[in-house]
């Protein structure tokens, strides 16, 4: 859902400035500022902010009139402002805080190492064709095996501790960037290996200079997909055994039926997602700025 | 430093799915017992239709593929691959999107080992030889066909090679652009001695840069013709392009290449899927 967001304006897109001296390394070079075409930027910022308010303001004022009005049994769907009191109760007692850090931490590890694995690998199998063709069976087979029906599995061997948690999160969280990276490795424009090869570049020259920067777009995709996919998959777990979290207290407020604190720890995590998905989409384009702009 | 070549009985096929069905592998010849010489220093065009083949010979030339039957000498000898004594300006250009111009002519010099500081001059001499002064820093997507191009041509010569390779490398450019890298091509070729094979859709760019003027025949491809071209006097100051030798070499190719495009027409629309 919240995967891909075309919007441009994030206060991170702005060219940093320029820090002292040339680029030292080689590839990928620090881009330096590109030309100036940034004329009436901020303008164009209002807008598209209030054009992207519009929508989400109109969702909350339907969620608060509905039940006010008795078009929904407010006991199910509370108006948004009790909400909002429930949320911000839960913020005052440490409630929120505490069990926001649980998820975060489990989801930010399981997210991290899942780059630390899936990236590396990624590009060896892509890099090395016998082994993904030798791979590519059993890799399909794991991504089309959907990670929670494997929660169980998980709780058996692990128990139900940090460790079941972090590590169902890795494991979904692996798929998408191991995927992607490998095909970014395969799909590398021909033409540019032909160069490298024209060019006599040894291997490794080849993957640093060539493989590498051309795959990072594709494999911030599947980062990016992994981000969102991190949140999903522990909120989930942490729904059936765990003493803390955003899935412990959206259920647990379920079970206690305090209706309004559910669907407080609800919003955190819609918010917490896409805070991390824009933090990633950030990221993914501090990284791809010679790209041409994806948006019209 | 410069190279001679040597084209001797070069074949080419493509293995390709036949026409009968998915499951049928038939072969494809590309090229067909090409035999061209071309001597150290010299300035050859090949001209021919669209498919006939010529792309596919820079590509044995620069070590890229090998051929199928026939062998190609560079100095009298084999080649066995690419090296830095030949240099490509691929028809698709080839720059690396997320390397500036700069960057990017850059990329070629750091293959054979040049120091970081006299790569970055070298690089900016290149693009201010083909017009590029002020655009180092632009990304390709931020640049025009024709100056992705130019930064192809900087790339290719900044790196020095004893033979040039040019797949139509001004194709995209607009006629003034054209006509004064020409110019600068045959400068920097009279100043180094660089053997170059030059291939172009121009009969008249062909006419006007080439010692030579090679013919290929539509498919598959296969010398027809070698052409030599003599303008006479080459003064500076002198409109070549409206002398009346210019005009019957320019007549003569033309002649030669009007039945091989009629050829290869007929040849597609029989080849055409139905
Ligand atoms: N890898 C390949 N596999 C199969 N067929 C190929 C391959 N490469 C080239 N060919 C075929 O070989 C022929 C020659 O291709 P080539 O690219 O050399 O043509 P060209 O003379 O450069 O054409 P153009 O002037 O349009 O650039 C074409 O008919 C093409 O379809
Ligand atoms: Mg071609």
């Amino acid at each position: 859902m919240s995967t891909d967001l075309t919007a441009p304006a994030l206060p991170a897109d702005h060219p940093p400035a320029p820090a002292g001296g040339p680029p030292a390394a080689d590839p990928p070079p620090p881009p330096p500022a590109p030309p100036s075409r940034r004329t009436g930027r901020p303008a164009t910022l209002l807008l598209t902010a209030a054009t992207k308010s519009v929508a989400i303001l109109l969702l909350l004022a339907l969620w608060e009139v509905a039940p006010r009005a008795g078009l929904v049994d407010r006991t199910f769907l509370p108006p948004f402002s009790e909400v909002a009191r429930a949320w911000w109760g839960l913020l005052s007692d440490g409630q929120l805080a505490s069990n926001t850090q649980a998820s975060l931490t489990r989801s930010l590890v399981g997210f991290g190492l899942a780059v630390v694995i899936g990236v590396p690998l990624g590009l060896l199998i892509g890099w090395y064709r016998a082994v993904a063709d030798l791979l590519s069976p059993l890799l399909e087979l794991f991504r089309n095996t959907a990670a929670l029906a494997l929660l169980p599995v998980f709780i058996l061997i692990l128990g139900i501790g940090e460790t079941s948690k972090i590590s169902i999160v890795l494991y979904a969280c692996v798929w998408p960037i191991l995927l992607n990276t490998i095909s970014a490795v395969r799909t590398v424009d021909p033409t540019l290996l032909r160069l490298a090869r024209s060019l006599n570049l040894p291997p490794l020259r080849l993957f640093q200079k060539v493989i590498l920067p051309a795959s990072v777009p594709a494999v911030f995709t599947g980062i990016r997909l992994a981000g969102s996919v991190s949140i999903l998959v522990l909120v989930a777990a942490e729904m059936v055994g765990a003493k803390a979290g955003l899935g412990y207290l959206i259920n647990a407020s379920q079970f206690n039926f305090a209706i309004p604190q559910m669907y407080a720890g609800i919003v955190t995590i819609s918010v917490l997602g896409l805070l991390f998905n824009q933090l990633l989409v950030a990221l993914e384009r501090r990284f791809t700025r010679w790209r041409a702009p994806l948006s019209a | 430093m410069t190279a001679s070549i040597s084209f001797r009985g070069v074949t080419k096929t493509f293995p390709v799915r036949g026409s009968g069905g998915a499951r049928q592998r038939t072969e494809f010849t590309a090229l067909d017992r090409v035999d061209l010489d071309v001597a150290a220093g010299e300035f050859v065009a090949l001209v021919g239709p669209s498919g006939c083949g010529k792309s596919t010979l820079l590509d044995l030339l620069g070590g890229l593929d090998t051929p199928t039957a026939g062998e190609i000498l560079l100095n009298a000898k084999p080649v066995t691959g690419p090296g830095p004594d030949r240099s490509t300006v691929f028809q698709q250009y080839a720059l690396l999107p997320w390397r500036t111009a700069q960057g990017n002519v850059e990329f070629g010099l750091e293959s054979i080992g040049l120091p970081r500081r006299q790569r970055a001059a070298r690089a900016r001499e290149y693009l201010g030889l083909v017009g590029l002064a002020g655009f180092e820093e632009r990304y390709p997507h931020e640049l025009s066909g024709g100056m992705k191009q130019r930064v192809a041509i900087a790339r290719s010569l900044a790196y020095d090679p004893d033979v040039l390779l040019m797949d139509e490398p001004f194709a995209a450019l607009d006629a003034q652009t054209r006509e004064s890298l020409q110019d600068e091509l045959l400068r920097i070729w009279r100043r180094t001695g660089k053997t170059v094979l030059f291939i172009t859709h121009g009969i008249e760019e062909a006419v006007y840069l080439g010692g030579r003027v090679a013919v290929l025949t539509s498919r598959p491809g296969r010398v027809k013709e070698v052409v030599p071209i003599d303008l006479g006097n080459r003064a500076e100051d002198q409109d070549l392009r409206s002398s009346p030798e210019f005009a019957r070499h320019r007549h003569e190719i033309w002649s030669l290449l009007r039945d091989e495009v009629s050829r290869a027409q007929q040849l597609e629309k029989e080849a055409a899927p139905v």
